[in-house]
């Protein structure tokens, strides 16, 4: 691999131990990936900061114990731990102490604290073209997909490594040939009704991972108005059922203005999706029958400041039943937005807690007595059952207010029925 | 014993029996660091045991996380003996890469072909050379 006289200089540790670790092991993954050349990014957002295993805390604090900073402006992922409110979960007190180790670690290498598996949604928005580093499956298919910024799948060490040295290996889908459509999925006559359905799209992102697996999908037929919340819960729900990086809307996503635009001359199978293969799809996201409920959970990817205000709208004036906790995972900056328009009082006062700089994936805060949690999320629906051994109803957002209120299980059929009653 | 001529991502030695599946698995949430298991409930493997084994798959997927779940199951020698994958898996090799800089502990890589994949279905002990050569049974 060609390395640049400032590569080798990070090598040589001029510029210290830590960016030299970091520059080793990127060369190392550059070699792997079989890289020509290193290229620099402008932006890295970070997710081993999660307090995930001892291993994880070895590598930040040995970082960290080298006085690492990083050179490039750096968010920072959810995390292990509400840290503002460490005591208002489940926490015990080494949970506690080792995910705010962690935390310290990546804090006191100079990254941001925005806490959050959504950074596109905070002011660190990149740019349309930009290089960037970013981890987390679905802050990566986002920043490819939706803004057009260029990312690889960077994991747990890579990301810090990359803002230690704003370097990275120039492969995949940092480069516009690999940025092209592989496959087609075509909309076949689903329902229009289904279409603007939150359900809808993270039913459709778990097809298409399992479909695509590490494929770049093309989807034709969405409507042009989809929103960024459903282009990410379907990016989430794709890059948990499959390793999807990167996904084109035709008519919506920035790289497929037209069909043409988004395969770019690749050749492509060509795949149709009726209302039978999402219906089996969203079946597969339940593993609960039956109509307990102990637990209504939102928010993975974390919720955003629209999908918190609708929310309020459906619950306004309701109350969550005593039997059932109705928790929102999100970050500082939506909670903040809430407090100041008075929203959050709204959510309060209906008996919805708001989680911040975490979720129930990556921290034990649910209590031992919740077995069967709902929620709207495709990502919270996959790995929920593996993670943190509950059950889960998946849900619309509407379904899950209305089990909230009547602490069982609900659920809207009408939207899933074809014209026939399929 | 027949011969493979792989590609060594990370070179190294290990011998031991073979696990086989065609379906990627996310090592976050799919993999118990712990036990050295597949906790993937979606996964083919479920609740297989693939410490110390020689772990055919075709790649990661899923999380980024995945790495992190590889070194600590390297830390904690519940690692796979080895990974034969097809594709050029960014996050496995992360794992092994870390693992070696943190631990000194080698986790051999090899990438083989479709075709080579698809033989490997029946092994059942196979072996991995420094230079990427798979003996197997």
């Amino acid at each position: 691999m060609y390395l640049t006289k400032r590569d080798e200089q990070f090598l040589n540790g001029d510029f210290g131990a830590a960016a030299k670790m970091a520059m080793n092991i990127l060369v190392q993954l550059g070699e792997v990936l079989g890289a020509d050349e290193m290229l620099d990014v402008e932006q890295v957002h970070v997710d081993g900061c999660i307090y995930e295993s001892e291993a994880h805390l070895d590598f930040a604090e040995k970082l960290a114990s080298l006085d690492a900073r990083v050179i490039v402006p750096t968010t920072l992922n959810a995390t292990s731990l509400d840290l503002q409110h460490p005591n208002a979960w489940g926490y015990s007190a080494q949970w506690k102490s080792q995910a705010q180790r962690m935390a310290n670690a990546y804090l006191e290498m100079g990254c941001t604290p925005t806490w959050t598996c959504a950074p596109y949604q905070t002011e660190f928005v990149p740019k349309f073209g930009q290089q960037i580093a970013w981890a987390e499956s679905n802050a990566i298919v986002f920043a490819n997909s939706v803004i057009g910024a260029r990312t690889n799948r960077y994991g747990d060490f890579t990301d810090i490594c990359a803002a230690l040295t704003g370097r990275v290996p120039q492969t995949g889908l940092h480069l516009a040939e690999n940025r092209r459509g592989q496959i087609l999925f075509e909309l076949k006559n689903i329902p229009a009704g289904l279409l603007c359905d939150d359900a809808f799209f993270p039913v459709l992102g778990h097809y298409l991972g399992k479909r695509a697996g590490d494929k770049i999908p093309v989807i034709a037929g969405l409507p042009s108005d989809t929103s960024q919340d459903a282009l990410k819960a379907l990016g989430a729900g794709a890059a948990s059922s499959g390793g999807v990086a990167m996904f084109h809307a035709v008519g919506i996503t920035p790289e497929a203005k037209t069909l043409q635009d988004a395969f770019g001359g690749n050749s492509y199978e060509r795949v149709e999706i009726a209302l039978r293969e999402l219906n089996d799809a969203r079946a597969e996201l339940s593993s609960a029958d039956g109509s307990q409920l102990d637990a209504v959970v939102l928010g993975s990817p974390h919720f955003s400041l629209q999908e918190c205000l609708r929310l309020a709208e459906l619950i306004r004036g309701l109350r969550v039943h005593p039997s059932v906790e109705f928790i929102v995972t999100t970050n500082r900056i939506v909670s903040e937005a809430l407090r100041a328009r008075g929203v959050l009082q709204t959510l309060t006062d209906a008996g919805v807690q708001l989680c911040q700089d975490t979720c129930i994936l990556l921290s034990p805060m649910l209590r031992a007595e919740i077995r069967v949690i709902m929620t709207n999320s495709a990502k919270y629906a996959y790995y929920t059952p593996n993670l943190i051994e509950r059950r889960v109803v998946f849900g619309s957002l509407r379904d899950c207010v209305a089990s909230a209120v009547q602490g069982m299980v609900v659920r809207d059929e009408k939207p899933w029925e074809g014209p026939s009653g399929e | 014993m027949q011969l493979i001529q792989g590609h060594a991502l990370i070179s190294g030695n290990a011998q031991g029996d073979v696990i086989f599946t065609d379906e990627p698995l996310s090592f976050w949430g799919g993999y118990s660091a712990r036990e050295g298991k597949i906790i993937d409930t979606h996964h083919a493997l479920f609740g297989t045991n693939v410490a110390g084994k020689i772990f055919v798959l075709p790649s990661a997927r899923g999380s980024s996380t995945g790495s992190g779940i590889l070194l600590e199951a390297i830390r904690l020698g519940n690692a796979p003996a080895a990974l034969i994958l097809k594709r050029r898996d960014a996050i496995l090799a992360l794992g092994a890469i870390v693992g070696r800089e943190l631990y000194d502990k080698i986790l051999p890589i090899v990438i083989v072909s479709e075709k080579e994949f698809v033989k490997l279905h029946k092994a059942h002990f196979a072996c991995l050379h420094m230079d990427g050569v798979i003996e197997y049974e």
